[in-house]
């Protein structure tokens, strides 16, 4: 199980990335945004950072970088590819996913631990979670909050295709929701389910030196996903 | 031709522009209590050769759509000089 996780100029969580892959023992290929293959690769990871110091819009720039048109075709084969935080911007802005990402409500960079419910649970990056499940999990973000047409939001809810939704924190007096996102949104897939977006960061809460490792559970979701559907 | 192009794009109406609010409440706050609707966008400049402003205003809009806004949440006006 061969996991590319791709390098722009400004990534910044392509390690803690790579280690969680490995950790749940796939193995994980650091890809330079200038590679125009992805050969003998199972799956790709568009890690966070600020790609392009976020400039024009979040993920604008690294939509045309080299390494992204063997991800169109992986894609559009079926093949797994996820993006995290600013993985997930430069899905959207690639029209990977529906939407777009804007600056947070609030104004203000939002890094704290949100509650998320897995809303599926049969997905290549949360197989090992229970459908309805809640989790806390860390986010890190400036522009987070998804916006998309009403149609476009009717029909990803229809679709089933909201992925991971923020929910109230028990006893918390923070708001749920950390960037004024619609419905709650913190991720989302295309129709096929296998181009996944979101906005928290498994990665950093994949390890129990990391004071949890409940982040690790998309990662052997990942990774066992792949395994098992290769041996069926 | 050498044609003068400056490229505005804008949030969306209706669409929450908190870099605007925010605007927006520091010019209150500054006496400006008049001011209303403030929206921040961004302008691009830039040089462009083309054999006519038609063409100059064609060029610039498909840069629009492609890169320079997004399509979801942004509008854009295309003003050429020569």
């Amino acid at each position: 199980m061969r996991i590319a996780v791709i390098r722009f100029p400004g990534t910044n969580c392509e390690t803690e990335t790579a280690a969680a892959i490995r950790r749940a023992g796939g193995e994980a290929a650091l890809v330079d945004y200038r590679d125009t293959t992805l050969d003998g690769v199972d799956g790709v990871i568009l890690p966070g950072g600020f790609s392009y110091g976020d400039y024009l819009r979040s993920g604008a720039i690294a939509r045309f970088a080299p390494v992204m048109q063997p991800i169109r075709h992986l894609a559009e084969g079926g093949g797994i590819i996820v993006g995290i935080c600013n993985g997930f911007q430069i899905l959207c802005e690639a029209h990977l996913l529906p939407g777009a990402l804007l600056h947070n409500a609030a104004r203000r960079f939002s890094a704290r631990p949100v509650d998320i419910r897995i809303e599926r649970a049969d997905l290549a990056v949360t197989r090992d979670f229970r459908e309805g499940e809640c989790i806390r999990i860390p986010q890190a973000h400036g522009e987070g909050r998804y916006v998309a047409d009403a149609g476009t939001i009717a029909s990803l809810e229809a679709g089933r295709q909201v992925v991971l939704r923020y929910v109230p924190v028990p006893g918390s007096d923070m708001p749920h929701n950390p960037n004024g996102s619609v419905a709650d949104i913190a991720g989302i897939c295309n129709p096929a389910g296998n181009v996944i977006g979101f906005m928290p960061h498994p990665e950093r809460l994949a390890d129990p030196l990391l004071g949890g490792a409940v982040g690790h559970r998309f990662f052997t979701s990942l990774v066992g996903a792949r395994a098992a559907e290769l041996t069926a | 031709m050498m044609f003068r192009v400056r490229v505005r794009v804008t949030p969306r109406p209706g669409l929450l522009d908190p870099q605007g609010t925010a605007v927006e409440h520091a010019l209150h706050a500054l006496g400006f209590a008049g001011a209303s609707d403030v929206r921040v966008g961004r302008a691009i400049d830039f040089m462009m050769e083309a054999v006519d402003a038609a063409t100059a205003i064609a060029d610039a809009s498909r840069m629009c759509e492609r890169l320079l806004a997004n399509p979801v949440t942004e509008d854009f006006t295309v003003a050429v000089e020569s």
